[in-house]
């Protein structure tokens, strides 16, 4: 057991890799057999995933270096740098690991009943296992260049699964925009790598930050890095291509999409928190992310109030609350040299902001999940043409209910938790900032209150007679997430000491990440 | 499909290409080259087949079923070769101290040994499987489809 | 030769760069955005190798090696990763161009636009 736990990085990895390729040859002998090994191998990944997060609250920060003695050894004999490629596990890289695999699962079951009658069928579970893989790569890493490798694979499988239905117009056209803004933006860290690369010569993360001058040529990669993971991120000004995406992607692989977007978020807390840490005006770049996190909320939720189709709304909502994220951790950032405000108030800021990207990707996935049985029923997004929908899908009205109810911070479901802690911090930061939250929020229930009236109250439309509830691997894969939501509201506090507050104390933590590699080198 | 020269000569150049794409694939870990440039260098003839001969011909002879088994077998074989690194963990591993792995070879130019690479050439040509597959099935999958027709699941 | 100043790659590299960034932002004709992301691509590929050169330096291959500096290989591989990404991107997105030529029988980006607002 303590040899699987020290090698679960590595085949946390490598196993959906090997069932991306196996799959093809698998489903030759019939669709049962196809869903059943995914099935397994997928729990297999989980019950990995869950002893390494035992592992890493317990011990500490766990480093795998690949090619070595012993997987520890991250300066092997006689070296003064760590040379090989590793994984660096530590609390922040643990919990995107744990919000990426529940959702997979999640989406997994879903779509066990979705995908019946249409080709392509293998195609689709190898990319979304390779999407799972190359997102728990892009959480794991602990060197630029593999940040570079697992962030492309993650965004080719994404566009794939994004243009998967190509009959229809829209989703190709979806699918192109992430596919454009994906190469741009891995382009930029390109740029930026080679940059730090030819400066430092190392390419780790840890030893990086080790031996990092703040030099002019560091503020330009640092505003390269910024740049392109606000692009993935789709944080206002760059937001665009997310409502388009985030629309037209099919069943379960909205929630993990935006799964991949919340993961490059965590690379540019990676970038800002570690890799730059001490050295930059932690003043400058917290005030910028929380500018940024400003325009998100305000934006998403003005936009997000007159559309009339439903996944649409939903979308611009989601980059309304990633700006809620954005703002938790930039006050963090922003009074990060400061003791005396960091004790006070800015811990508990990120610890807002990073309850939140987990509420958030729960509640956000029930939504999608609820708006795609609703169009696999009945063929349409538009909410003009639906009505009366709660007398025949009574699951699909009671998960959307619960999941309305979260995204607008109503007590005792998650979203509460979460946003009173954003809510009271920022209030001692800058009163303006906290005020403008709960402005959002409220508009964001009214929005969701109008779609909730429209599709699913009123008279019943001759159309819709024959409407059914979905299967039932739908709604088990719905029902998964709702339990999350209610237990996350239900024992917030408990929640928060277990995960949250060591992913904190790991970002803020610079020291202990660059002596887990570097050991006790001068 | 063009005309009788140029397909007689096609089907002559192949040959050559392919054996040319071989020799970069299997000498990767000694020049320059390796996996996925030999790999691009014999769909590189697939392509001159390709435009010699239509698109609806060459369906015929490449069938998409091969095209698959041979991608998932060469990716298969990358990451089997990979795991075997950690066998030691779960079960003896019996290729430590074989040329395969642990055995570092005296510096300079070794006539004669043909493991002095260790596990790399292997791997070279698993990479360079996959990649003549996948290639091929994405430059006859676009070619088909600007003709207006679909690859059969 | 000593009559280029050392930085040149850099200089065409940035060139290259700020044609690719002009191409993306205002061309409107869907080929042509493909077109600049692929100059794009060349453009960090030729950063990334005129990054590693040393002056004098040779090859780096360890066999029957003449003395002197080497270049650095870290970046040569730092580029063939990128090339091979590339490559699969541009596959990608030359495909999906197509499908939206068949659906909407134009390969304009103004024209061909279906989600909206």
């Amino acid at each position: 057991m303590d040899s699987l736990i020290t090698h679960s990085p590595a085949l946390i990895v490598a196993l959906p890799l090997v069932a991306a390729f196996a799959i093809p040859l698998i489903s030759r002998a019939g669709y049962r057999v196809s869903n059943t090994f995914n099935l397994v191998i997928f729990s297999l990944i989980a019950f990995l995933v869950a002893i390494l997060a035992v592992d890493v609250h317990s011990v500490g920060i766990r480093v795998y270096t690949f090619g070595a003695t012993a997987a520890e050894l991250a300066l092997p004999g006689g070296y003064t740098v760590p040379v090989r490629i590793m994984f660096e596990v530590d609390g922040m890289s643990i919990f995107m690991g744990i919000i990426i695999t529940t959702v997979t699962l999640a989406a997994l079951i879903y779509s066990l009943h979705f995908l019946k009658g249409r080709t392509g069928q293998a195609r689709f579970y190898s990319l979304m296992m390779l999407l799972y893989a190359g997102m728990m790569g892009l959480a794991f890493t602990g060197d630029m260049f593999n940040l570079f490798v697992f962030l492309e694979i993650a965004s080719i499988a994404g566009a794939g699964l994004a243009a998967y239905r190509t009959n229809m117009a829209d989703a190709v056209e979806g699918g192109f925009k992430y596919i454009v803004i994906s190469a741009i933006s891995a382009l930029l860290v390109l740029f930026a790598i080679g940059i730090l690369y030819a400066q430092y010569n190392v390419l780790s993360i840890a030893a990086l930050a080790h031996y990092m001058q703040y030099t002019t040529l560091d503020m330009m990669a640092l505003g390269l890095l910024g740049g392109a993971f606000v692009m993935k991120l789709a944080g206002v000004p760059l937001h665009m291509w997310a409502p388009d995406t985030y629309t037209v992607a099919p069943a379960g692989t909205t929630p993990m999409i935006l799964a991949a977007s919340y993961t490059s978020m965590y690379a540019l807390y990676r970038m800002t928190f570690t890799l730059y840490g001490v050295h930059i005006d932690t003043t400058a770049i917290g005030w910028i992310v929380i500018i940024v996190g400003v325009l998100s909320m305000f934006i998403g939720v003005m936009m997000a109030v007159h559309q009339t189709d439903i996944k649409r709304m939903m979308a611009y909502h989601a980059i309304s609350q990633g700006g809620y994220m954005l703002l938790g951790v930039g006050v963090g950032l922003a009074v990060l040299a400061d003791p005396v405000a960091l004790a006070n108030y800015g811990r508990d800021a990120i610890n807002g902001g990073i309850f939140h990207i987990i509420n958030h990707v729960f509640y956000k996935a029930l939504l999608f999940m609820t708006a795609e049985a609703i169009f696999f029923r009945i063929g349409t997004r538009d909410t003009n043409k639906m009505g009366g929908l709660a007398r025949n899908m009574k699951w699909t009205a009671i998960f959307y209910i619960i999941g309305a109810l979260a995204i607008s911070g109503i007590p005792p479901l998650n979203g509460f938790a979460s946003k009173l802690l954003i809510y009271e911090t920022v209030l001692k930061f800058n009163p303006v900032l906290s005020v403008i939250a709960m402005f959002v929020s409220l508009v964001t229930l009214a929005s969701f209150a109008k779609v909730f009236y429209s599709a699913f109250t009123g008279p019943e439309m001759p159309a819709y007679k024959e409407v059914r509830e979905v299967p039932k691997s739908m709604i088990i894969g719905m029902s998964i997430l709702a339990a999350c939501v209610i237990f996350f509201g239900i024992f917030p506090g408990l929640v928060v000491d277990t995960i949250v507050a060591p992913a904190t104390n790991a970002l803020i933590n610079q020291a202990s990440y660059i002596n887990a590699v570097m050991g006790a080198v001068p | 499909m063009l005309s009788k020269i140029v397909r007689t000569v096609a089907n002559q150049l192949i040959l050559f290409i392919l054996i040319f794409g071989l020799y970069i694939i299997a000498h990767g870990h000694l020049t320059p080259g390796g996996g996925f440039q030999g790999g691009a260098v014999i769909v590189s003839g697939v392509v001159m087949l390709l435009v010699a001969f239509s698109s609806k011909e060459l369906k015929k002879s490449l069938r998409e079923r091969f095209l698959s088994i041979m991608e998932s077998t060469g990716a298969l074989i990358l990451i089997g070769l990979a795991l075997a690194g950690i066998g030691t963990v779960f079960a003896y591993n019996f290729l430590v101290g074989t040329s395969i792995f642990g055995r570092i070879p005296p510096t300079g130019p070794n006539p004669g040994d043909i493991w002095t690479g260790g596990v790399i050439p292997l791997m070279n040509l698993a990479v360079g499987i996959k990649v003549i597959a996948g290639l091929s099935a994405v430059v006859l999958a676009m070619a088909l489809f600007v003709n207006g027709e679909e690859v059969e699941e | 030769m000593e009559h280029i100043p050392l930085n040149f790659p850099f200089l065409a590299a940035a060139l290259l760069a700020g044609v690719a960034f002009y191409i993306i932002i205002f061309k409107r004709n869907l080929i042509k955005l493909i077109m600049g992301v692929a100059l794009l691509a060349s453009a960090v590929n030729l950063f990334l190798v005129a990054l590693g050169y040393r002056a004098g330096g040779n090859a780096p291959i360890y066999t029957d090696v003449p003395e002197g500096p080497m270049v650095l290989p870290v970046p040569q591989a730092l580029t063939l990763t990128s090339i091979v990404i590339n490559v699969a991107v541009l596959a990608l997105m030359l495909t999906m161009v197509v499908h939206i030529y068949r659906h909407t029988g134009d390969i304009d980006s103004e024209k061909s636009r279906r989600l909206k607002g």
